[in-house]
């Protein structure tokens, strides 16, 4: 049983949780993600790790409501425990590898869609704490959806807004974004891009033209995350890979992204179905 | 004769998922005991492979003492009621019974299982514990070889915890032997508490090599000796074409979300989606269980293998099992390729025939393909069980352990020592894919090990 410290709504149906998890704490790594299963009769459901504190043993996960498992979980409240919490599993970011010298020249560029910020906070965190440069796009619907704004600003990071509405930042994509900050002669080494699968297919299909490297994190189905079922299967570079084990970042100029939104509905009928099943999901 | 045993009729059983074999009463295991001839140099025990002494235990039985009976399979074997039901008895212990040559072979499987829930039902303490020995062992995993030798060691005086990456323990005996062959409440549970009575510890939710490195455990958590049995859990796919559409599942995913995580049941929350026909490819005791998961749940099942029955690795009963429940076979044959729809879902397959031809080194019949007989059958469902390689997690994050070609972990065979000081491995991590009985002989001959290690090398 792992308890939850704290909880606090990032946007309306975005909710953070702080979870007590001392031995996740202690190993996790930008770029990883655990699976959490809430109850006996809960689904195993994989959430990026958004923030570790390995002195209080704790584990910022950020959740955004998406059905039944995500609605079940945004009830929860402080004090109150989850029942399975598994991790670190995947592997860590690149980056993570490389050592000081090697990072201290190099130009990050992260671009996060809506709840995609979540997974970006510690890569950014982890990079500016060497000293490393990072420009940061966020992407969302609107206003409302924006999250983690300042806390990427506090780290010392410029960061750059696009909202479909127009109601901060620019109006427009994350993508028009990219493409100013590179007309306007920023360079960069690597964009690490994360959010919609949509959203990162086409920020790959640019920085293809503009001959940038570009790691994408993807969110395909998983059920043990430990490389035994292969459900999380994805083909990059022509090759299958299971995105628990040999990601969950890949290079985001070789995958198949459309083979990886299909796969994102196999079970739409179904999950909708358990959707009402459980709860008219009334969170908030 | 053998007696026959009680079974859960065709009807009843694909609609629900309990026990099939009803195993047998006293009177019967008595009965069947009587037909045993207790050989001298008996071919049985030759079979089994951890060589349980089989003529002494039926004996017991024969005179109504169970828990003697129990007491002399339990030194060879701590899960009975799991190997009797598991074991594939027609080539083991029964492959070798003498009155198989005439006639039918002791129902050595059985009687096993009968006197392994006899102890279970009973509460019968078989275990004699050593005196503690303060000695701290971790073991990674907790399919059959973890079990057996976390239970061996803890017999032994250590103190044992168990690492599980899942958040049950149980290993391939709890995600991916069905129900309705292994009953998990009745049976795997129990054993399992039974290993908990003898003070080993587990803790779920620890993926070694993730969550805490071998490294550390010996460093950091106080370990004097760590035992390896992550499995081979790793799904191999074809290779071929529409592999990934939606629908193609591998049969751990399928068997993963049916038993482990209950999908069939409307109140738990992980979805499954089968469809009105599904393919199982493949012919070994995982097909079978797919196959019959799928039956259960409503669907036309077809097994495609591409060798004939005669060749079908399966047990006998699980083949004997699937026919009675509908199964079809379609065998002599080989997908060549995955059709799916243009919303990515399969809606069918290409299949080619096949023929057999010679025999590989293993004696196995080689099929070869039968140019031009390509067809294409109707699928809403494909299920892929044509083996597993080693979970692969240890060996990414560990290079002190060296795995080979097959990505096996390396061992000195008759102890299990890996190439990492203190660290032992066993079951289907060393092996590859195999089964619950040999996986639990090298789980406990592990532990003999590593006491050995431990009382030589440092005090
Ligand atoms: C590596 C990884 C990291 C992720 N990190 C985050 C995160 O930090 N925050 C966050 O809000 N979400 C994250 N997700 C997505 C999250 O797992 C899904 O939103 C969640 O499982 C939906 O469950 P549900 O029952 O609420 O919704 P459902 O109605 O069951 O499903 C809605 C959609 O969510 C996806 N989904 C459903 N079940 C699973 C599953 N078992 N595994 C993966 N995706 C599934 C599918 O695309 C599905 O169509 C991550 C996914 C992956 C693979
Ligand atoms: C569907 C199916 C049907 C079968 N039917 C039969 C049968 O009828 N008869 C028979 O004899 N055999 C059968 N087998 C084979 C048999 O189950 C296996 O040979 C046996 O379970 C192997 O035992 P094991 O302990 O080596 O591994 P497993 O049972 O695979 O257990 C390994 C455990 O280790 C855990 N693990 C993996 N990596 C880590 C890690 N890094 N950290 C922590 N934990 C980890 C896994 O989650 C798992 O729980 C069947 C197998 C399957 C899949
Ligand atoms: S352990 Fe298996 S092979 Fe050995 S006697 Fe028992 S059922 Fe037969
Ligand atoms: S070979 Fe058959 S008859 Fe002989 S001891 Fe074994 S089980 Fe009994
Ligand atoms: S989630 Fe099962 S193999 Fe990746
Ligand atoms: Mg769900």
């Amino acid at each position: 049983m792992y308890k939850i410290i704290e909880k606090n709504f990032l946007a309306e149906n975005i909710v953070m949780f702080k979870i007590k998890a001392p031995m996740v704490a202690k190993s996790a790594k930008p770029g990883q993600f655990v699976i959490v299963r809430i109850d006996e009769k809960g689904e195993r459901i994989p959430l990026t790790i958004c923030d570790y504190d390995r002195s209080l043993g704790t584990v910022s996960i950020v959740v955004q409501v998406v059905g039944a498992s995500t609605c079940k979980m945004a009830k929860l409240n402080q004090g109150d425990y989850i029942l399975d919490f598994a991790g670190p599993l995947g592997n860590a970011s690149e980056f993570v590898n490389l050592n000081e010298e090697e990072l201290k020249n190099k130009k990050y560029l992260f671009v996060a869609g809506g709840v995609g910020a979540a997974p970006i906070y510690p890569q950014v965190k982890y990079l500016r704490q060497l000293g490393v440069y990072c420009d940061v796009i966020i992407g969302a619907r609107s206003k409302e959806l924006v999250i983690l704004k300042e806390d990427i600003e506090k780290l010392g990071c410029r960061v750059y807004i696009s909202t479909d509405d127009g109601s901060l930042g620019i109006r427009g994509r994350v993508t028009d974004l990219v493409k100013k900050l590179v007309e306007e002669g920023n360079t960069y080494d690597e964009v690490v891009a994360i959010g919609p699968v949509v959203m990162m297919k086409f920020v790959s299909m640019l920085t293809k033209e503009l001959n940038i490297k570009t790691t994408v994190s993807l969110n395909s189905i998983m059920v043990d995350g430990t490389g035994m079922c292969g459900a999380c299967r994805v083909t990059v570079g022509g090759q299958t890979k299971f995105t628990c084990t040999d990601g969950p970042e890949f290079d985001g100029h070789l995958v198949d992204y459309d083979e990886v939104i299909k796969r994102q509905n196999m079970f739409r009928d179904e999950e909708v179905r358990r959707m009402h099943h459980t709860s008219e999901c009334s969170c908030f | 004769m053998r007696v026959p045993v009680k079974e859960l009729k065709v009807e009843e059983r694909i609609k629900c998922f309990d026990e099939v074999c009803l195993g047998y009463s006293e009177e019967e295991a008595v009965l069947e005991a009587s037909r045993c001839l207790n050989c001298k140099s008996a071919n049985c025990v030759k079979k089994c492979p951890v060589g349980v002494d089989i003529p002494k235990f039926i004996e017991y039985i024969k005179k109504r003492e169970f828990e003697k009976a129990a007491e002399i399979i339990f030194k060879y074997n701590s899960l009975p009621s799991i190997c009797g039901r598991v074991c594939p008895q027609e080539i083991q212990c029964e492959g070798g019974c003498v009155l198989g040559k005439k006639g039918e072979a002791v129902a050595i499987g059985k009687l096993e299982r009968f006197i392994g829930d006899y102890v279970l039902n009973n509460d019968i303490d078989v275990f004699k514990k050593e005196p503690k020995k303060n000695k701290k062992v971790a073991v990674v995993g907790s399919g059959p070889a973890g079990l057996s030798c976390a239970s061996t060691l803890a017999i032994l005086g250590y103190d044992v915890t168990i690492f599980e990456a899942l958040h049950e323990a149980g290993g391939v005996l709890v995600y991916g032997i069905p129900e309705f062959r292994l009953p998990k409440e009745k049976i795997v549970k129990k054993e399992i508490e039974n290993l908990l009575k003898l003070g080993v510890e587990i803790k779920t939710n620890v993926i070694v090599g993730r969550t805490v490195t071998l490294n550390q455990l010996f460093d950091e958590l106080g370990y004097e000796a760590v035992f390896i049995g992550t499995g081979a859990g790793l799904p191999k796919f074809m290779g071929i074409k529409g592999e990934n559409a939606n629908g193609v599942y591998s049969a751990n995913e399928f068997l993963t979300r049916a038993n482990l995580m209950r999908a069939f049941l409307d109140e738990y929350d992980t979805p499954l989606k089968i469809g009105k026909r599904v393919a199982v490819i493949g012919g070994g005791n995982v097909a079978m269980d797919a196959a019959r998961t799928a039956v259960r749940l409503g669907a036309e099942v077809h097994i495609i293998y591409r060798r004939t029955e005669d060749e079908m690795p399966a047990r006998l009963e699980e083949i004997h099992h699937a026919k009675e429940e509908g199964v079809i076979f379609d065998v002599l044959t080989n997908p060549v390729e995955i059709l799916a729809d243009e919303n990515g879902w399969v809606k069918g397959m290409v299949l080619r025939k096949m023929e057999l031809k010679g025999v590989d080194e293993s004696g196995r019949r080689i099929p070869v393909e039968v140019e031009g007989s390509d067809y294409v059958e109707e699928f809403d469902t494909v299920i892929m069980a044509i083996g597993t390689v080693p979970n692969p997690i240890i060996s990414y994050t560990t290079s002190e352990i060296k795995i080979n070609n097959k990505r096996c972990i390396v061992v000195e065979e008759d102890t299990g020592k890996t190439t990492m000081e203190g660290v032992y491995a066993g079951g289907d991590a060393v092996t590859g894919a195999a089964t619950v009985i040999l996986a639990m002989g090298a789980g406990k001959r592990a532990a003999y090990a590593i006491d050995h290690y431990l009382s030589n090398n440092n005090n």
